[in-house]
């Protein structure tokens, strides 16, 4: 074989190493190594985002769609919910498995939860569950339907029937439907809820609003700040610098009780203005309980994670552009609308991503200083996380977040492309 | 105010940033219309604070800067009509090569169609035709250059500064420029002002050079004068090669001297700005100007040297030998079919012109 063979394979053939074995694969085996030690490097984090990110967010949105406690702890009247599906109110075989599944419930200690998966669609079965459990648990034997009916007349009621053999079914959708204000009617139909009732299509539109203002406002803030941070000379830019990172190194605690003092209607701010008589004590305004206060707070606070963006992106914009362009003629205006701004594009979709993403999911300061109008769809996740126990919903609410966010994300890609975004 | 005939024009131009040093110290520099210009140097030595200057970028500290008879000082950058080529081209990544183009013409208010001709006439001076749709990222280092160069041009200034504009290309390609640039210049007519510190670059395009250092201009003279004449001991040292002895001056006749060296032996020289007699004198010899001798051979000034190290160059050899104290005189020898065999510790004697060696003031006295 001549070195212009080696060098000049005929085009289409398969290119082969000296002893003849194929190219590709000896480059394989010769990367196998370098790649499998590589992938050991990793391996640590790998399993940490496994184990605390990766698997309880799976485990969070299955929970979204399963929940197993009715029929956990309410066998009988799960099979005879799968045996007859058309059934409005049983007859007395219904009542019967229903009255079984309630003493048994009172032994095992499982009648509250029970109760209160039942009292997430139809108010007031909590306590109907618990006193039934403690009644059923005497029944000696049949007639069960007469003698519910005798404990509670509630027992009969065609919605009670209806929700809980939607709970029997241990996969749902109905989780879903409660976060976007949609229930099951007495038909079993799918129907708004009741007007004074829809609240997480609204704070879901709030939520999203206000996460873009509060972006928007970074942004506004951000940018001269950033563009003073990549062209002021060194020891001046390092103090900026640091003044920009302070909040970071602040508990955010402290950050939104110290809005709280300045804003509040017997605040620091409120009290100048009427000490200057800009307004009168009778007309102190109200910046804090309310979106005002969500919004200053949340802005000030994603402050830095839109001017870090933006000047990692300026930094790299050298001063040459902006003097080449006064040169050519353009105008300090026109160099800076022409020239600088396009070039910090990848940084402002980059900080106003981050800022959006992250305004999304803030919780504490809309706890802290929202008020009933500043509050988040994420204070209501909190609620029914910590509060209602209902975790199925809170899980359902948080899966709608998440596919709202990656829906932004997949239109950024689309619109500008992920790989302009620079984030540092 | 006196009338001027130069078209751009430096008077007692003074620079400083902090207000305690003075970057650039009493600048004058008249430039004629057509002319084309290099302000070389060391870096740190004042000549692209000049430039910036003249471009509008840095405030003038003290002194004037009259463009075409008509002072500059309070004109904005954009309003002064000026070309410039950057160090690192500074052509904008986010548009294409034709949209860099037609940049200065846009801000102009120049029609679309003029604009399409003359961005397109730009590309083919620099040839570079077919090349608008691309980025500047999808160019070569020399493309981006001539773009840059096409840009300063399109607009039709008659001024063009270049501030090291092929310190970024390898050695071959930064002397293709250099001609092109050169042509460009002869076929447009315009006047350039450029800034370099690589003395080749300034020696093969320039008609004159001003050798810069420490703020001040050592020397403005062309190629030919700052390389033969170079009037003080750092333009000598700074401009070609160059042999350095010292010594003390014994006689002075007119422009030339007998200066008495350090290690012995006497040497005739050319005075340029060494003190009078008994002052302290570096003599400056370029290493082509010294003649190895034979044993029959005579020049006016002799001395012995012992060759240290022969380096074979292909069309020349340096040898490096220990001459009246230092060992670090340099001889080149064009390597001719008759050139004589050498060997390293060969005694031997070497001689020189008068005129090519000159005496002139220590540069640390």
């Amino acid at each position: 074989m001549t070195a212009a063979e080696i060098h000049q394979p005929e085009t289409g053939a398969m290119l082969t190493t000296a002893d003849g074995a194929p190219l590709k694969e000896a480059l394989a085996r010769a990367m196998r190594r370098a790649r499998f030690r590589a992938f050991l490097l990793v391996v640590p984090l790998l399993i940490f985002v496994l184990v605390t990110f990766a698997v309880p967010i799976a485990q969070m949105l299955y929970l979204s769609i399963h929940n197993p406690v009715f029929s956990d702890h309410m066998p009988r009247l799960t099979a005879y919910f799968e045996a007859h599906p058309d059934i409005d109110v049983p007859g007395e075989d219904g009542f019967a498995a229903l009255a079984l599944d309630l003493a048994a419930s009172k032994k095992d200690r499982s009648a509250g939860r029970v109760g209160t998966r039942i009292n997430y669609e139809r108010p007031g079965s909590n306590s109907l569950f618990k006193s039934g459990a403690r009644k059923a648990a005497k029944f000696k034997g049949p007639p069960y339907k007469e003698k519910l009916l005798k404990h509670r007349k509630d027992w009969a009621d065609p919605h009670l029937w209806n929700v809980m053999k939607r709970a029997a079914q241990a996969h749902t959708l109905g989780f879903y439907a409660a976060a976007l204000d949609l229930t099951y009617d007495k038909k079993g139909e799918i129907t708004r809820v009741a007007p004074e009732r829809r609240i997480y299509v609204m704070l879901f539109v709030r939520t999203f609003l206000l996460s873009a203002l509060i972006a928007a406002l970074c942004l506004l803030l951000g940018f001269p700040v950033a563009y003073l941070l990549a062209n002021l000379p060194l020891r001046y830019s390092n103090l900026l610098m640091i003044l920009v990172l302070l909040p970071f190194w602040t508990s955010l605690l402290v950050r939104t009780t110290s809005w709280i003092t300045l804003l509040q209607s017997q605040g620091v701010l409120n009290d100048l203005m009427v000490a200057t008589g800009m307004v009168g004590d009778d007309g102190r305004i109200q910046l804090m309980y309310n979106q005002a206060g969500t919004i200053i707070a949340m802005t000030h606070i994603l402050l830095p994670f839109m001017i870090l963006p933006l000047y990692s992106v300026m930094k790299t914009i050298p001063p040459s552009y902006m003097r080449a362009a006064r040169s050519l003629g353009a105008t300090p205006v026109t160099a800076f609308m022409k020239v600088y701004f396009p070039q910090t594009i990848p940084g402002i979709g980059a900080g106003c991503l981050l800022v959006f993403i992250l305004a999304i999911g803030y919780y504490i300061t809309p706890a802290l200083v929202g008020g009933s109008t500043g509050e988040l769809i994420s204070n209501q996740i909190a609620f029914h996380m910590q509060s209602s126990l209902n975790w199925s919903l809170a899980a359902a609410l948080g899966a709608i977040l998440l596919f709202g966010v990656v829906l932004l994300y997949w239109l950024y890609d689309r619109l500008i492309g992920i790989d302009n975004m620079k984030f540092g | 105010m006196e009338e001027s005939s130069a078209f751009v024009e430096f008077r007692n131009v003074q620079k400083s940033y902090d207000g305690e040093t003075l970057v650039v110290k009493d600048f004058n520099l008249s430039i004629a219309q057509g002319e084309f210009v290099t302000m070389l140097g060391p870096s740190g030595s004042g000549k692209t604070t000049c430039l910036m200057m003249l471009a509008g970028f840095e405030p003038v500290t003290h002194g004037e800067i009259l463009l075409k008879g008509r002072p500059i000082n309070d004109v904005p950058p954009h309003k002064r009509g000026i070309g410039m080529v950057f160090q690192n081209y500074a052509l904008f990544p986010h548009m294409t090569v034709a949209e860099n183009l037609a940049f200065p013409l846009k801000v102009r208010k120049v029609s679309d169609a003029d604009v399409e001709t003359k961005v397109n006439r730009a590309l083919e001076m620099v040839e570079l035709p077919g090349f608008g749709n691309r980025r500047p990222a999808q160019l070569s280092g020399g493309q981006q250059q001539r773009v840059a160069v096409a840009r300063a041009l399109v607009f039709d200034p008659e001024l063009i500064l270049m501030d090291e504009p092929l310190g970024a290309l390898d050695k071959q390609l930064r002397e293709q420029m250099q001609y092109e640039i050169k042509h460009i210049h002869e076929e447009l007519g315009v006047t350039m002002v450029y800034v370099t510190h690589d003395q080749a670059e300034a020696l093969t395009m320039s008609d004159r050079i001003a050798v810069f250092e420490d703020g001040v201009v050592q020397q403005l003279a062309s190629p030919a004068d700052l390389y033969e004449k170079p009037e003080n001991a750092f333009v000598a040292g700074f401009i070609g090669e160059n042999n350095r002895l010292s010594g003390t001056v014994k006689e002075v006749d007119g422009d030339v001297c007998k200066v008495a060296l350090d290690e012995g032996g006497t040497v005739n020289a050319e005075m340029v700005d060494a003190g009078g007699v008994g002052a302290r004198a570096t003599l400056s010899i370029r290493p082509e100007r010294v003649e190895l001798l034979g044993d029959d051979g005579t020049m006016p000034n002799c001395v012995l040297g012992r060759i240290e190290e022969l380096i074979y160059l292909g069309d020349h050899v340096r040898i490096r030998m220990t001459v009246a104290g230092t060992d670090e005189f340099i001889v080149k020898v064009r390597n001719s079919a008759d050139r004589r065999d050498l060997q390293e510790g060969d005694e031997m004697s070497i001689g020189w012109r008068s005129r090519d060696c000159r005496a002139l003031e220590p540069i640390d006295a």
